[in-house]
């Protein structure tokens, strides 16, 4: 069987391709040029795509004895991921760029050409169990399980999908780096969003949106307690920076309710507003079984590394919607909901959607 | 393995490696003034004889360097500088659009930091460069022109430039000009004297030699200002330890390459129109690109409508056949032909092409091979590439 590995030029997909050779998978090591000039995002050695990780990624596949090639993916990295994140916020939502980029350009892009090119599968470092039986479950690593991030693949990419390293810890990934000479072995794991080379979300958004001034107004009062830049800035559970003119009535601390572009207002209001008890999301994507046509007890996870809580589930047509048993603060329309089995193998995903509201 | 890709690098010949190790097994600078560097110096002046002759140059008009790349922003730098500092207002460059990044490059960082305006000129469908648009660019700037460039032969597309001509028309306006003719030399007749040119690139490893070690043939009345300061080894133009072993390998290697062009061009060109016709028949919808008769012996150019070129490249090496899709950034993607955009290519042709080249071992077998694997990985890549459209 030929597989692509994709690779970062990271620890994980370093030893994902060494594991696959090792399985017996005839690997080509693929390095995805996302950027539209490699100078220009990031320059340290902590994120994705700059030419010290196209390097770090041949070098990796010359030490695993594989062919290596950079594919140039920053057109549809741009339009599928970037534009994409900035959409999103400019509509009052909060994205999840790493797993846009999944569900878009590593198993979609990249496998689709993988596929018309003769290969029967994509290999990359994610930390996730995906067995025999087609299901997605947590990794064994609970603090670097990606699972979530993953949970928008359908069916069909997950079929043509392996993840070597779901039985591993990171710290066994990296001892197993290092036995097999890979130079990567410590280098540090990449965090932020690889495309804001400094990390600055809001500068990275006010440079591409613009400054749109408006008011943020208390939910309870309906009065205008401030003013901000941009209502893009905000994210649903926010409490720092909203800089309020004059402290809330009850003199309690204020936290974003909710963004509403339409009328470029930021709705703020006390900490027990924001809780929620139902969830409704769309464009679900169910592969942790056949589809419920009743709903369904679960767990729900409702941000990258949030918590898990127990709900109840519905699947219909194009939506999703959760009844959470214990209500949940800081909801963000745009982040996806998972609903997980718990199972001692591993938790497994039964499916994702598109939270709304 | 199927290589095709001599332009890239051609195997050394086994008499060029067999004088390097000899020579590399011999202690001595150059520059020193006892026996062993006598020694070495002397080898280092023979080599400088045996390429001068070969190449119709005078042995003191043969600068060694590091290579082509280096001998080409000497050129076009160390001209630019030099005729700038006696005329202040001359600082206007003339090359052409289908030049090697060597001296492209160099040409764009002359705009962009030193102030130079560039009179960039144009190519035909064919790559060919035109002698009456460079007669129209010295009529109107004559006077201000430090030099003109343009290469000798297309390393992409193998279209030979009518460099004589070329050379002609700037000498009527007593204005230097330099040719990069790394992929010229063995391949097609080169003469530096009789060409006309002031100065000429060389490069040791694509013609049997090593790389790392290359020459420009610079005209004694031509003044160029050194890039590299130093022990001014090379007539005070360049500085550093003369490579003794690698002057006396490219040295080797010219003398065989030049001596053996005219057989070395027939057999090659037979198996590469052999290649041509083949693909032709086992691709039809295939554009071949270049000019078809004034072209590099071991050239093929072609761009295969509805792929890409780095998705044929990695099908094909898969097969153990090595061939070229033109330049890669420095992160290794592979970048759209700026000669074929030249040329008149759209985006989509110049990302579809693939080049293979032929040099001293290549054989039919290798040939064959090509043929068997291409069908299916153009099948594949067209695949591939549908993907591309919007979703």
């Amino acid at each position: 069987m030929r597989v692509l590995a994709a690779m970062s030029g990271g620890v994980d997909s370093a030893v994902a391709a060494a594991r696959a050779v090792e399985a017996g998978y005839d690997v080509t090591g693929v390095h995805l040029a996302l950027a539209r000039n490699p100078q220009t995002y990031r320059t340290g050695a902590r994120g994705c795509c700059t030419l010290e990780d196209s390097r770090d990624a041949r070098r990796a596949a010359d030490v695993i004895g594989i062919p290596f090639y950079v594919w140039d993916m920053a057109e549809r990295f741009h339009a599928d991921v970037v534009d994409d994140f900035v959409a999103e916020y400019a509509a009052g939502r909060t994205p999840n760029p790493c797993l846009r980029c999944n569900e878009k350009i590593k198993f979609a892009a990249v496998l689709d050409r993988a596929v018309a090119l003769g290969f029967d599968a994509v290999v990359t470092g994610h930390h996730a169990r995906l067995g025999p039986d087609g299901l997605l479950r947590r990794s064994v690593d609970l603090a670097k399980d990606q699972s979530y991030v993953l949970a928008v693949l359908t069916r069909e990419q997950l079929d043509r999908s392996i993840f070597p390293l779901g039985d591993a810890t990171k710290a066994q990934v990296r001892d197993e780096a290092a036995r097999r000479g890979l130079a990567v072995a410590d280098k540090p794991d990449s965090h932020d969003i690889c495309f804001i080379a400094d990390g600055d979300t809001r500068g990275f958004l006010a440079e591409r949106l613009g400054e749109a001034p408006g008011d943020v107004v208390d939910a309870l009062t309906g009065a205008v307690v401030g003013s901000h830049r941009g209502a893009y800035q905000y994210t649903v559970g926010q409490r720092r920076g909203l800089h309020l003119d004059r402290p809330a009535p009850d003199g309690r601390p204020r936290y974003v309710l909710s963004i509403t572009p339409t009328t470029n207002t930021v709705t703020v209001g006390p900490a027990e507003a924001l809780e929620v008890s139902q969830v409704r999301a769309t464009r679900p994507v169910w592969t942790g079984g056949s589809r419920p046509t009743a709903p369904i007890e679960c767990e729900v996870q409702l941000r990258a590394h949030g918590d898990v809580v127990p709900a109840a589930v519905t699947l219909e047509a194009d939506t999703l919607r959760a009844e959470l048993r214990r209500p949940v603060r800081g909801v963000a329309a745009g982040q996806a909901i998972v609903a997980y089995r718990p199972d001692p193998a591993g938790d497994v995903v039964l499916g994702s959607a598109t939270i709304t509201g | 393995m199927a290589y095709l890709d001599h332009a890239a690098t051609t195997p050394m010949l086994d008499e060029a490696l067999a004088a390097y190790v000899a020579t590399a097994r011999e202690v001595g600078n150059a520059s020193s003034l006892h026996a062993a560097g006598r020694r070495a110096r002397r080898r280092v002046e023979e080599s400088r004889e045996r390429i001068a002759a070969a190449l119709g140059a005078r042995p003191s008009e043969v600068v060694f360097t590091g290579g082509g790349t280096e001998s080409d922003n000497l050129a076009v730098k160390g001209i630019f500088w030099a005729r700038r500092d006696v005329v202040p207002g001359r600082s206007r460059v003339v090359s052409s659009a289908v030049e090697h990044h060597a001296v492209l490059d160099a040409v764009d960082w002359l705009a962009a930091h030193e102030g130079a305006e560039v009179g960039w000129l144009p190519v035909d469908g064919a790559g060919r460069l035109d002698p009456d648009r460079l007669r129209d660019e010295l009529a109107a700037h004559g006077d201000r022109v430090a030099l003109v460039t343009a290469m000798w032969a297309n390393n992409e597309v193998g279209t030979v430039q009518p460099v004589a001509e070329l050379a002609a028309v700037a000498a009527e306006h007593r204005v230097p000009f330099h040719t990069d003719a790394i992929q010229a030399v063995g391949q097609v007749p080169v003469d530096f004297a009789a060409s006309g040119v002031s100065a000429l690139t060389v490069t040791g490893h694509k013609l049997g030699g090593p790389t790392g070690v290359g020459a420009l043939l610079l005209a004694r009345d031509v003044p160029a200002t050194p890039l590299l300061h130093g022990g001014g080894q090379e007539r005070d133009v360049r500085s550093g330890t003369l490579d003794t072993a690698g002057i006396v390998a490219f040295a080797v290697a010219v003398e065989a390459a030049v001596k053996g062009q005219q057989e070395y061009a027939a057999r090659v060109a037979a198996l590469r129109d052999d290649l041509v016709r083949r693909v032709r028949e086992a691709v039809p919808e295939v554009i071949f690109n270049g000019d078809p008769s004034d072209r590099l012996p071991g050239n093929a150019h072609f761009s295969f409508p509805g792929c890409e070129g780095d998705a044929l490249l990695l099908l094909l090496d898969a097969q153990n056949i090595a061939c070229s899709t033109g330049s890669a950034c420095s992160a290794g993607v592979a970048q759209p032909s700026h000669v074929l955009i030249a040329m008149g290519a759209d985006h989509d042709r110049a990302r579809s092409s693939l080049r293979f080249t032929l040099g001293h071992t290549s054989t039919a077998a290798e040939v064959d091979a090509l043929i068997a694997a291409l069908p299916t990985a153009v099948e594949r890549a067209r695949r591939a590439a549908a993907l591309r459209g919007p979703r």
